[in-house]
């Protein structure tokens, strides 16, 4: 059984289709690309799967469980985290504090103790840094621990989601497009991270326009285009397809697909 | 009978300004997603303005016109001076400008004006009219008169007028009128000139019915976005209908419960809408886009 | 943000202007205004929780401090309640009343809080002014002494302490807050609440916790006003005290704790200073709020740490 599944998701704005009938599923280790033209439908399937928007019809199971319809911070004690394709950075915060937050759920949490600043918070604070600060190395990005989040380049904020998603020790991390707006340097390092989470067993949902790093990285990849499900297969046997060729990579990429 | 019509007329003479204040801001709203709690300030400027330059021996219609104009004036100042420098905060810091604005209008009234509650004389006598055992005040037609004449006015201009058109695609999507070449800073500028001159008429014609006073416009503002919420936010139409009912709930309320407690229908109908609508009667549920 | 360093720091330089004052200014009157600034200091700390810390906006909050203050004039009078107990009955009575009233509106945006806590504190302010035969009306009521355990709680003197030492408690715990997994969930959801929610932030949840705390610091504000002055009105929870409040942690600078304190003093003790300052305080406090939200959106505080800050790498 896979680890996160979507059933039958549709979804329409006023009277817009913007998802119709969408399926996929995604096992431990495994990455899978979601991939396809502006306007495909691929933030909403991110948005809708992560519970940010409410399907209209079908279902979302995480890990054996029916999910649809769950708030976020629910899905995120479930084993969900996600960044954003337009970043969403705690900016007040340091960079390491943006990481602690991220440990929101693995904190025990005592408001009375908190308020009166016991040593059990003290001991609580402490080993939350720890764990931010090892993220931090594990992203590259322990030198700049301590300083404000806004002063941090973009691709380096890239990574700091990333950090921050995985200090919930999710079971399924969905990116939406990691490497959009970086330079090569930056998307190799990203490229590389993807790989070594995967690695460590969580499922990666992600999507991409950087045809390079999807061929590389991804185990599955799942075409979408005005909404509905156009291909999914392993990289090769889409990139050979000629429906996804007409309708996308003849369009849009098909040169970088080769080159890959 | 007689009673139920006079808490009818009443009510709908009242909700009629609240009508007003949803109005003005809706078109703010609309035009920027600020919500401006000064709003029930131009209320009262056209109310005290008009009471004082008629003091001074300004005829009526001239004195309404004066206080019009100076309310657009401040209108303007408002967006120009606080709102527009203030671009890029947010939504919550754009909210305490707007109160820091009504407050600092209000201070600035008490200044100028005094602290004492003031009337206008009735613009066609106050000889009541009889309508089925019910009394209505020829006033109320005034009002009623004057605020469906603004709202259909408003409502061809936005419709049939090229600048309305700019308004409606300002509010549609900002980044994409200007890049048609819209010029959105007169847009807004425009959306509080108009939001004034709609609060401050309103003002004007209530005030022979309902006194004024500096400091009326805090409550007026209150009012005013309930009846908003109720109609649901950014709706025109729910605007006008959710003032009109507001006002109705306020005045039933008042006869047949407690006219101490008349205030708080306001806020018993915020909460009410929170609780069981949060979209309003007529509003469409928004999507935030990440 | 406050590690434990920089929160010793502070408290123990509060410590030292709490000392300081007496010494500079011995005077009864001083000591009274002096109390003062440390009762407004406490209402508004509990708000810069609620706007610096998790960026939400209440715009009714003196109706809380109203319910803390008529509570504790209350209690004596018509149950033959200990003051202490009755301001505690007030503090869980405003904490009981956030938590309802904050409940279906903190899952929404920042202007339904703002325009919901406004009618709120027009409402308390309301039925404060009408109920006369409970709460005496407009003309306000007395509030009987305070003695613990035959102990007559009296004089200026007396009252600048026991502020004063409220202020710091009230100091020490915000500070806890700030850093505490909790606190930094609140700063969190200020910058983005979906960010917030996707690590598992329940957003209306800590929204709602952080209202009644501020609420709770409101209260207790509001039985120490009504204990201190031994007579209370219902200006405590008007409109204009709100946006006083308001107007003491913008001024002070929003998300500073200490900014709160100073913003506070300055504007308990401007009015005593300039007599003028009553017959223009909406005009200023509207002046101030929006010179500081446009153009020192800083405000006090952090403006100077940040000034202090670019002096010594320099």
């Amino acid at each position: 059984m896979s680890l996160l599944s979507a059933h039958g998701i549709s979804i329409a704005f006023g009277g817009l289709r913007a998802l119709e009938d969408v399926s996929f599923s995604v096992d431990a280790g495994e990455v899978l690309a979601i991939i396809g033209p502006n306007g495909a439908g691929k933030t909403t399937l991110f948005n809708i799967v992560s519970g940010l928007y409410r399907a209209q019809s079908g279902r979302v199971m995480l890990a054996g469980r029916d999910v649809t319809g769950l708030p976020p911070h629910r899905l995120a004690a479930l084993g969900l985290a996600r960044t954003f394709q337009n970043l969403q950075i705690f900016f007040r915060m340091s960079v390491l504090e943006n990481v602690m937050v991220g440990r929101h759920l693995k904190e025990r949490r005592q408001l009375v103790a908190e308020l009166l600043g016991l040593p059990s918070v003290l001991r609580e604070n402490s080993a939350t840094r720890e764990a931010a600060r090892d993220l931090l190395a594990f992203v590259g990005l322990a030198e700049r621990a301590h300083e404000p989040a806004q002063s941090l380049p973009y691709g380096a904020l890239k990574r700091l989601e990333i950090a921050r998603a995985l200090a919930c020790e999710p079971k399924v991390l969905m990116l939406d497009e990691p490497a959009a707006g970086c330079n090569p340097v930056e998307t190799e390092e990203i490229d590389r991270l993807i790989v070594a989470i995967a690695r460590k067993g969580v499922a990666v949902v992600l999507v991409e326009h950087d045809m390079k790093l999807v061929m590389r990285i991804s185990d599955r990849v799942l075409v979408l285009d005005q909404g509905r499900v156009l291909a999914q297969g392993r990289p090769q046997e889409v990139r050979a397809d000629p429906r996804v060729i007409a309708a996308y990579l003849g369009r849009h990429g098909l040169a970088s697909a080769h080159a890959a | 009978m007689a009673e139920f019509l006079q808490l009818l007329f009443a009510g709908l003479t009242i909700g009629a300004v609240y009508a007003l204040v949803a109005l003005g801001f809706t078109l703010i709203f609309q035009a920027s997603e600020v919500i401006n709690f000064a709003q029930g300030e131009f209320v009262m400027l056209g109310g005290m303005v008009t009471v004082f330059a008629y003091k001074a021996g300004v005829p009526l219609p001239l004195a309404a016109l004066f206080a019009v104009a100076l309310a657009v004036v401040v209108g303007v100042a408002l967006q120009r001076l606080a709102i527009e420098p203030a671009k890029g905060a947010s939504v919550v810091a754009i909210i305490i400008v707007t109160i820091g604005a009504s407050i600092l209008i209000r201070g600035i009234a008490q200044i100028v004006f005094d602290k004492q509650f003031h009337a206008l004389p009735a613009f066609s006598g106050d000889e009541p009219i009889r309508l089925l055992g019910a009394a209505i005040l020829p006033q109320s037609l005034w009002v009623l008169f004057g605020a469906a004449v603004i709202v259909l006015g408003l409502r061809l201009f936005m419709e049939r007028t090229l600048f309305g058109a700019a308004v409606r695609a300002t509010a549609a999507n900002r980044l994409a009128a200007e890049l048609v070449g819209i010029d959105t800073r007169r847009v807004l500028a425009f959306a509080f000139a108009v939001s004034a001159a709609i609060g401050a008429i309103g003002g004007i014609l209530v005030t022979p019915i309902t006194l004024t006073s500096y400091a009326v416009g805090t409550l007026l503002a209150l009012k005013g976005f309930a009846a908003a919420m109720l109609g649901g936010i950014g709706s025109p139409v729910g605007a006008v209908l959710g003032g009109l009912l507001l006002g109705l709930l306020e005045s039933f309320a008042a006869g047949w419960i407690s006219s101490t407690y008349k205030d708080a229908v306001a806020f018993i109908v915020i909460l009410l809408v929170l609780f069981v609508l949060p979209q309003g009667l007529f509003g469409r549920r928004a999507i935030e886009r990440v | 943000m406050t590690g434990p360093r920089s929160k010793l720091i502070l408290l123990s330089s509060l410590l030292a202007v709490l000392v300081v004052v007496p010494l500079l200014f011995p005077s009864a009157f001083h000591l009274r205004v002096a109390a003062l600034v440390w009762i407004n200091a406490i209402a508004a700390l509990g708000l810069a929780l609620v706007m610096g810390l998790a960026g939400q906006v209440s715009l009714g909050h003196a109706g809380f401090m109203g319910i803390g203050a008529y509570a504790t004039a209350l209690g004596p009078r018509h149950f033959g309640l200990d003051p202490l107990l009755s301001m505690a009955l007030g503090v869980i009575g405003a904490a009981v009343l956030a938590l309802l009233v904050g409940r279906p509106i903190l899952r929404l945006k920042g202007h339904y809080l703002a325009v919901a806590t406004l009618g709120l504190g027009i409402l308390v302010h309301l039925v404060l002014v009408s109920e006369v035969a409970i709460t005496g009306g407009p003309d306000g009521i007395q509030v009987p002494r305070l003695v613990v355990a035959g102990w007559r709680v009296v004089g200026p003197e007396v009252w600048y302490w026991i502020t004063g030492v409220c202020l710091i408690l009230a100091t020490w715990i915000a500070l806890n807050l700030e850093d505490s997994s909790t606190g930094r969930a609140l700063r969190a959801l200020h910058d983005s609440e979906i960010a917030a929610s996707v690590v598992g932030v329940d957003v209306a949840r800590h929204k709602l916790l952080v209202f009644v705390l501020a609420a709770v610091y409101a209260a207790i504000a509001g039985g120490l006003l009504a204990l201190l002055n031994r007579f209370v009105t219902p200006d405590v929870a008007s409109f204009l005290r709100s946006i006083e409040l308001v107007t003491m942690v913008v001024i002070g600078g929003m998300g500073s704790m200490m900014g709160a304190i100073v913003g506070a003093a300055l504007l308990t003790v401007l009015p005593q200073a300039l007599t003028f300052f009553h017959e223009y305080e909406h005009a200023v406090l509207g002046l101030l709020i929006i010179l500081f939200m446009v153009f020192l959106r800083q405000g006090i505080v952090p403006g100077l740490l940040s000034l202090f800050a670019r002096w010594r790498s320099a």
